[in-house]
């Protein structure tokens, strides 16, 4: 046995855009052990409720994460919705789906570039950004922003997207999925950036159901759990059917976000081509009284809204679990005996988002 | 910006905001904004960087981590902060877990206002770090014959240390 290093990893590190500090225990040049700490970016906006009336509170929840603002910004809504019993129009529906997959777009796109990067790969980094400025594209089109949008309120969403520029989002996307295909066989082909993924960090199906990881980890160690399956927003009419791969190590992982990539496009193109008319909000009135648990599939996986009113127009508690938040474990696990080289590679394939995390 | 003749390094530290900003920062680089092709490049290290751009408010846990880079940052050195959160709060203003704005924890030579910040206005952001880069080189230069450069910055710290503890 060697002599064992504890190396510290974080909070400012190269590959990381957050700050999670690590603290890594070696034996030669093999993690033995991790002890992760976090607290960096805790902000406690969950108080906030006794401070932002509920209809605010939907613009606090979305500053969460500036990745996945749209979905969080759903939940928020979709969970107050929940708790005063508001229907909302089919439309309204849809284009929330239609947000919530581009979201997913971009999402894994900036993923993708963040992986490259984390290998060295810089110019296979640049394009991937360089998609995704299509897709934010679109977003600052429909939505007015290019990360944090604010569009979906209490009741409904609050900008339309007319039937020109409907089109116009599919066109795009399916413009643009030869260019994606072109990277992502980067990723699944070529054999320097496989020796960086094929057969490191695996997570069996075993650890992965015992450790409560969510998302694209769990499907990349062959859980079969989606929450757009449970057919909140549109997703229900739209056929759905979750990406799995059974390896359970990076390679797979990248697998299964580069297959959502391909699949978001064309629930996309089918939301657009199935979008009924109608109105896009209903009125609101009254206060919260009564509670709803919502959960939504993020671009990281599952997350848990928690909305709870006593009658006021301040919510008594608005609880929300991120899915970072549960494949932290899953990443311990993970560490455990592989390269210290690997390291920032195995970080970045729970696709890790502390702002989430610790909100 | 025909004017600059040396590239500025930056390091980018996320405080404690949402992302938006984070990734508007990493956006300025990529082709779409690139600003590499300035030689601007982020660097990981504090000691290679000239422009510390900060996003998100601080709070405890992280306020040794922000002061800690600026102070192994060599002169002369520019801080940018990003997003109105690192101005001074922002949406989050009035959480428990939030002591404000960058400023009160090291000092701010430009503010870029925002939620998120554009690249547009980050870019414009470094470009203004810029100008103030080069004022503090020239004073350096001063300087250098008559010693005591950095000290009325130390003051100034130590002084706003004082006033939040107070």
């Amino acid at each position: 046995m060697g002599k064992r290093t504890i190396i510290p990893f974080g909070p400012q590190h190269p590959v990381l855009p957050e700050p999670i500090h690590l603290d890594l225990v070696l034996e030669d040049e093999v993690v033995v052990d991790v002890i992760p700490s976090i607290g960096y970016i805790h902000r406690g906006l969950e108080k906030l409720v006794e401070k932002k009336e509920y209809t605010e509170m939907v613009y606090v929840i979305e500053r969460i994460c500036g990745i996945c603002s749209f979905g969080h910004g759903w939940g928020a809504s979709a969970s107050i919705e929940g708790a005063m019993g508001i229907e909302v129009p089919e439309r309204a529906e849809y284009l929330r789906t239609i947000w919530h997959e581009l979201s997913r777009i971009h999402s894994h796109l900036l993923w993708l570039g963040l992986l490259a990067d984390g290998f060295g790969f810089e110019s296979l980094f640049m394009h991937c950004w360089r998609i995704r400025e299509h897709v934010l594209d679109l977003f600052e089109k429909t939505t007015g922003g290019r990360v944090i949008f604010s569009v979906c309120k209490v009741g409904g969403v609050r900008k339309d997207i007319d039937a020109a520029t409907l089109k116009e989002i599919s066109d795009t996307l399916n413009a643009l999925k030869p260019e994606i295909k072109k990277l992502t066989d980067v990723f699944l082909e070529d054999a320097s950036v496989k020796n960086r993924t094929v057969g490191v960090g695996v997570l069996t199906k075993e650890d992965a159901i015992e450790l409560g990881a969510v998302g694209p980890v769990a499907r990349g160690s062959g859980v079969y759990q989606d929450i757009r399956l449970t057919g909140n927003g549109a997703y229900h009419e739209l056929g759905f059917e979750p990406m799995i791969e059974e390896a359970g190590d990076c390679y797979a992982r990248t697998k299964v976000r580069i297959r959502e990539l391909f699949q978001s496009i064309e629930l996309i193109t089918k939301a657009v081509e199935l979008i009924p008319e109608g109105p896009i909000d209903v009125p609101v009135k009254g206060n919260v009284d009564g509670e709803f648990v919502l959960r939504l599939e993020q671009p990281r996986g599952e997350a848990y809204y928690y909305a709870k009113g006593a009658g006021t127009k301040f919510l008594e508690r608005m609880r929300v679990r991120t899915p970072t938040n549960q494949n932290i474990p899953s990443l311990v696990k993970m560490l455990k005996g592989c390269d210290l080289a690997d390291v920032p590679i195995l970080v970045l394939t729970i696709d890790p988002c502390i702002s989430c995390t610790e909100r | 910006m025909s004017y600059v003749t040396k590239s500025p390094w930056v390091i980018h530290y996320d405080g404690s905001s949402c992302n938006g900003c984070d990734i508007e920062v990493l956006a300025c680089l990529t082709p779409m904004y690139d600003v590499e092709r300035f030689g601007i490049i982020n660097t990981g290290n504090p000691k290679h960087a000239d422009i510390f751009l900060v996003t998100g408010s601080v709070n405890e846990q992280n306020k040794a981590v922000v002061k800690q880079i600026y102070d192994q940052m060599p002169e002369p050195k520019v801080v940018v902060a990003i997003g109105i959160c690192a101005n001074n709060g922002g949406i989050f203003r009035e959480c428990y877990n939030i002591m404000g704005g960058v400023d009160t924890v090291i000092p701010v030579d430009v503010y870029v206002p925002g939620c998120a910040a554009r690249p547009e206005a980050i870019i414009d952001g470094v470009v203004k770090g810029l100008g103030v880069l080069a004022e503090k080189r020239a004073a350096m230069d001063n300087k250098s014959a008559a010693p005591a450069a950095a000290e009325p910055k130390a003051e100034e710290n130590t002084e706003t240390e004082g006033k939040e503890e107070a």
